[in-house]
């Protein structure tokens, strides 16, 4: 019944969407459209949220007498859909109630709203899936969806070009899915997902498949080397709906993968697992720097996500290598961290583009070295985006914490493995992704210090004012999550475990029987983690100080300008800016990683002109694997432009020449 | 449990020496990585005559004393007193920064063990860790001869090597004569070695040196 | 009965590591005077310091925000708590399972992001340089420390210190090369995250080479006191750890009796002894280096610990 009521969702988001075109000039058009899209997302969200807690004993089954004539459509809900689709659409509502506010200041409404509630209808779809035909067919309508959306403000510099090269890249990923299920599908040709269970590939045919996952799926996610798009593409958008490619779409992306790779193709081998967790580790390290050399705020939470997807994919890769070793107990201990890291992503990621488009509207801004002490005039927003900050930094008592620590978790049972380079390789991968989260910590220093502390760096941060209430509203209730999922881990884990125990055989400790709430990954005593007590202890400890001074210190303040070592500067320009601040890091990575260069013009002594500072940055990635590929693409192009200009003759002998070819070929093959 | 202490230090020694072995690559100035240098001889000898003691093989104190007199004491002098002489730069220029040198040395351990491990599955415990750490001594002085400019530093690189290959031919028992030639062999190479290297270091530090007095007097060469 | 006495020894080292604190950093300080032929201050200095501190006016920068006001509460509280959850003189603390020694070091970075933050908040470029090389240090610190936690949940089975330290005095663990290179990289890290010379120097005032001193530059009166307690904390911290990791007798097992409890103290107050005596005989020794130099020191730090993983391996598979 839930599948049936899902699906009504989906139907109610299109019809939204058709009405959008249609009203979409009409004032009343954002908040009707905004409504909708909150109701039906609560609505899903609450269903999905049933499917998950009190899961049905059968996973529910639809066919529906539409696409291709000798498919039709299967959808299914089980465990992992549900799990997603608690993701989705809790994104999705905290996007349409941020939208309610942040809509009114859309200059173009016209293109968005037709396409905010498809977006949202396709995502759900995806989930829902249940054959290949109507999987790809949504995957790729979520893909249009969403470049629609980016191309909203079209006309800003550079969204165009974003734009293309998101179109580009998607077809790219949606062909390698393509490819992938129809090696899964085999000769017969059975695209529904339980024919393909039931086969198992040969060992050529699921390496195969794997690669092709990773490149389709990942080049959605963001997994580098195929992230280039996501910066880029992600920011141009409005904010609600950049949170809802971040936070949510990307999350598709992952269970795409998951899909294919855990439940579709069958047994994996140990390698599958070692080439996922390697991808994950270098994308999350390479995420984490490329964020780290950005002072575009929304460009900077983009490659975050990158960051935050490596994480997850090096969950998933453990996950692989402990099931290819029949360790199913460390699988789901792996898997389980990966999955709440997609949901912990989800919404802090989220929470920190509300926060950015509340930055946005305020001053028009977007560029960190133009902001800076908006923390005096948003404290609401500064506030909540420091929850998020956070969050995504891995500090207790916070969410994104409890997932790492997971994921480390899972890292310290790699030396069971037998295989000497998984061995090797996973504590290499967990240095790195100690790496990544602690220059994350980093990043979000530099992305909350300049952007809300300090002084204002110009007019438009001086006169910001603090954004709408519906806006505050979304971000409340997800910094509330964020809270409440790292103080309370264990109920969050056990919503988990069904999904656990379908994929991997096994699930998590309960947390019946252990006291407090402690979330315990194998043993208590090899590691437990109580985000409850941690926040209790922390609260008493700086209530004692607080109630201590308060009772026997001098509770007397003055106001003084700044001591600044004696040397203060009315002027904000000698403040810290986004750049200095990143210097040192660049300093030690960015010399090997961007081939970094600081070049400094000093004027002579006694000439006028200014001293410069330039630092140049070279993407390594993108020099070595898009700029050749363009360049055989412009040259392929160039040599097949005489084709357009044939007689019409020509045409037709070509026409007819593949016509014969293709029936040699058929004649060949019989 | 003598026995399991007297493992534990062979064992000790043998990792301590991969230690030393990354504390030469670390270093970026030439008077600290001569001595460091000297604890890498010390580390080799005491190995050495560590090893002697549980094999009782006296032949391999002989070994360990001319690795202590030599390497430890005779060459680091001489090293020290030419630099003086020679007034050659005291810091090292890295072909590659030192961050990425010890990554690299990180990875050719993972490799020696990887190679070793495997292959030597049927011999002693103590052979094969040896076997591991000796080869690991002998990558990570490969990699310093290759990423320093310094002659000097090339030098001592192959003497770390060279080590490395004590360490191994002490750890696999019942080869005493064959160790003796080959340290004998190998000194005296290192001999030659050092000073073929020390005219080319005059050669070449005062074409560097004229070079530097060029660019100081802001002229063009 | 039991659950109260477990209550008691955890109150119990809540209050030590508290009282203890401005006792070892002065009686750092005052060795180090001595090394160098100086009289140095009493040994009771940091405690008068911190009264005196708490008596005096807050001179509260203009633009300052409640983040600046805020910071000191919890940068205090998160290293008061984590220096709690460290076995000092008893294991088996009865909240040692709410955090494992990969949460103790989140919590460690908790009150660092708070402090770079409230560094940042002024808005004047001494906090700005405090903060950024800060979290330079810091980005290679923590991948380090988590290498050494690496090697030695290898070799105890578990993350939990009372487990470390109860599976490490094991006589079975015996001497290993592993063990001593996680100590060196421990011991590099907790320089480097104490302000500790060679890559911070914590008595200059020098602007360009400090970092921790840079942050913390804007504070006065009651934020200033709780500051410079968590920064003594963290420094008990770090000892006590490296004491519970590779020093692992003489601590109490749970209910063992006072006299055990006593005992413990006594051991735990010679190892703080001890290892200022090192701490302050290394400092005089050596001398700081430049701040670029600083990564190759930590990079040196994250390639032991790795090293120290990898050959554990080694030890393991035969």
């Amino acid at each position: 019944m839930a599948l049936q009521a899902l699906l009504g969702c989906v139907a109610l988001l299109l019809a939204a969407a058709a009405a959008g075109i249609g009203l979409a000039q009409r004032r009343a058009a954002t908040p009707a459209i905004y409504g909708v899209a909150l109701a039906t997302s609560v609505a899903a969200l609450s269903l999905a949220l049933g499917a998950l807690l009190a899961p049905p004993r059968l996973a529910a089954t639809l066919a529906l007498p539409i696409g291709l004539p000798w498919l039709g459509a299967h959808f299914r809900l089980d465990a992992l859909s549900a799990f997603f689709l608690v993701v989705a659409n809790l994104g999705g509502a905290a996007a349409s109630l941020y939208g309610l506010g942040y809509g009114r200041h859309e200059e173009a409404p016209a293109r968005v709203l037709p396409f905010f509630p498809a977006f949202l209808a396709a995502m759900n779809l995806v989930l829902v899936a249940d054959d290949a035909f109507t999987f790809l067919f949504s995957w790729e309508f979520m893909s249009l969806a969403s470049w629609a959306l980016v191309m909203a403000h079209h006309r800003r510099s550079g969204n165009a070009a974003a734009g293309y090269l998101y179109l580009l890249m998607a077809s790219f990923g949606t062909l390698a899915l393509i490819l992938a299920f129809g090696l899964l599908a085999g000769w017969s040709g059975a695209y529904d997902f339980a024919a393909i269970r039931n086969t198992s590939p040969s060992m050529l045919m699921g390496a195969a498949v794997l690669v092709l996952a990773l490149a389709g799926a990942g080049s959605k996610a963001g997994v580098v080397p195929l992230h280039v798009w996501l910066p880029l593409a992600h920011p141009a958008a409005p904010s609600h709906v950049s949170a809802l490619m971040s936070g949510v779409m990307t999350k598709v992306a992952v269970y795409g993968f998951v899909r294919i790779v855990f439940d579709l193709v069958g047994a994996p081998y140990w390698w599958w697992g070692a080439l996922v967790a390697l991808a994950g580790g270098i994308t999350a390290v390479m995420g984490v720097l490329h964020a780290l050399m950005e002072h575009d705020l929304k460009r900077l939470l983009a490659y975050h996500t990158v960051e935050n997807i490596g994480i997850i994919f090096i969950g998933l890769g453990l996950a692989l290598a402990f099931t290819a070793n029949e360790m199913p107990a460390a699988a789901a201990l792996a898997l389980t961290a990966a999955l709440f890291h997609v949901f912990n992503h989800s919404v802090f990621k989220s929470l920190l583009f509300f926060g950015a488009g509340a930055v946005l509207t305020a001053t028009g801004e977007r560029d960190m070295e133009r902001l800076g002490g908006l923390i005096h005039r948003m404290p609401q927003t500064a506030f909540l985006f420091l929850v998020g900050s956070a969050a995504i930094s891995a500090l207790p008592p916070f969410n994104g914490f409890v997932s790492e620590w997971l994921t480390f978790q899972a890292i310290l049972l790699s030396p069971a493995l037998p295989q000497w380079l998984l061995k090797f390789l996973v504590p290499a991968i967990g240095a790195l992704l100690a790496l990544s989260a602690a220059l994350a910590a980093a990043c979000f220093v530099k992305a909350f210090g300049i952007t809300f502390l300090g002084r204002p760096r110009s007019a438009v941060a001086r006169e910001a004012r603090e954004t709408d209430r519906w806006s505050l509203a979304a971000m409340c209730t997800l910094a509330a999550l964020c809270l409440v999922a790292g103080v309370l881990p264990a109920w969050f884990i056990d919503a988990l475990a069904p999904v656990a125990q379908a994929l991997t055989g096994s699930h998590l400790p309960e947390r019946h029987g252990l006291d407090w709430l402690t979330i315990v990954p194998i043993a208590q005593s090899r590691s437990s983690y109580n985000g409850l007590l941690l926040f209790l202890l922390i609260a008493l400890a700086a209530g004692l100080a607080a109630a201590a001074i308060h009772r026997f210190a001098s509770s007397r303040l003055r106001r003084a300008p700044a001591w600044d070592c004696g040397f203060p500067d009315p002027s904000p320009a000698t403040q810290y800016t986004a750049g200095s601040f990143s210097q040192p890091i660049r300093r030690v990575f960015g010399t090997v990683v961007f081939r970094a260069r600081e070049e400094v013009h000093m004027p002579a002594p006694g000439a006028l002109d200014s001293a410069s500072l330039h630092v140049r940055l070279r993407d390594l990635l993108w020099d070595a694997l898009y700029v050749p590929t363009a360049r055989v693409v412009a040259f392929a192009a160039d040599r097949l432009n005489a084709v357009q200009f044939l007689t019409i003759r020509a045409y037709l002998t070509l026409v007819f020449g593949a016509l014969v070819a293709l029936l040699m070929v058929l004649a060949v093959w019989q | 449990m003598i026995d399991r202490l007297a493992l534990d230090i062979a064992h000790l020694c043998a990792g301590g020496l991969v230690l030393v072995s990354f504390m030469l690559l670390y270093q970026d100035r030439l008077t600290g990585l001569i001595n460091t240098f000297a604890l890498h001889a010390l580390v080799v000898s005491f190995s050495v005559a560590w090893q002697a003691y549980i094999q009782q093989a006296p032949q391999l104190y002989i070994t360990a004393a001319i690795a202590l007199g030599v390497k430890a004491v005779i060459i680091p002098l001489a090293l020290h007193r030419i630099i003086v002489r020679l007034g050659i730069h005291r810091s090292i220029e890295p072909v590659v920064s030192i961050g990425q040198t010890m990554l690299a040395g990180i990875g050719l351990v993972a490799l020696a063990v990887m190679v070793m491990l495997p292959v030597t599955a049927q011999a002693g415990t103590l052979a094969r860790e040896d076997l591991a750490f000796a080869l690991s001594v002998i990558l990570l002085g490969l990699l310093m001869m290759i990423s320093r400019r310094n002659a000097v530093s090339q030098v001592i690189g192959f003497m770390s090597i060279e080590n490395g290959l004590i360490l191994a031919a002490t750890g696999a028992k019942g080869m005493p004569l064959v160790v003796e030639i080959s340290v004998a062999f190998s000194i005296l190479i290192a001999l030659i070695v050092i000073g073929i290297f020390l005219f080319r270091i005059r050669e070449r530090f005062e074409t560097v040196d004229i070079h530097l007095l060029h660019q100081h007097r802001g002229e063009q060469p | 009965m039991a659950i109260a006495l477990a209550l008691a020894v955890q109150l119990a080292q809540l209050a030590l590591v508290l009282l203890l604190a401005p006792l070892l950093t002065g009686y750092v300080r005052k060795l180090k005077a001595h090394l160098v032929g100086r009289q140095g201050p009493p040994l009771l200095q940091p405690y008068r310091e911190l009264l005196r501190l708490l008596r005096k006016d807050v001179v509260l920068a203009e633009s300052a925000s409640w983040l600046f006001r805020a910071a000191p509460y919890l940068i205090f509280a998160t290293t008061w708590v984590a220096a709690a959850l460290v076995p000092t003189f008893a294991a088996g603390l009865v909240f040692s399972y709410a955090a494992d020694v990969i949460a103790i070091v989140a919590l460690l970075g908790a009150a660092r992001f708070m402090l770079a933050l409230a560094g940042l908040d002024v808005g004047t470029s001494f906090g700005g340089i405090g903060a950024s090389r800060e979290m330079m240090i810091a980005s290679l610190a923590e991948p380090a420390m988590l290498m050494v936690v690496f090697t030695l949940s290898l070799l105890a089975g578990s993350t939990q210190l009372s487990s470390i330290a109860a599976a490490l005095q094991a006589p079975e663990v015996g001497l290993r090369v592993s063990l001593a290179l996680a100590l060196v990289a421990l011991i590099m890290v907790a320089l480097a995250e104490n302000a500790r010379i060679p890559v911070d120097n914590p008595a200059t005032h020098l602007e360009l080479t400090m970092v921790h001193e840079a942050m913390i530059l804007e504070y006065s009166g009651r934020h200033l006191a709780l500051i410079e307690a968590a920064s003594y904390l963290k420094l008990v911290l770090y000892v006590s750890l490296i004491a519970c990791v590779f020093f692992p007798w003489g601590i109490a097992g749970p209910g063992q009796g006072a006299a055990a409890y006593l005992a413990g103290t006594g051991v735990y107050i010679a190892k703080l002894g001890v290892a200022g005596f090192a701490l302050a005989v290394f400092e005089t020794a050596i001398a700081k280096m430049r701040v670029f130099r600083v990564s190759d020191f930590l990079g040196a730090a994250l390639m032991l610990g790795l090293l120290a993983a990898l050959l554990l391996f080694v030890t393991q598979a035969t």
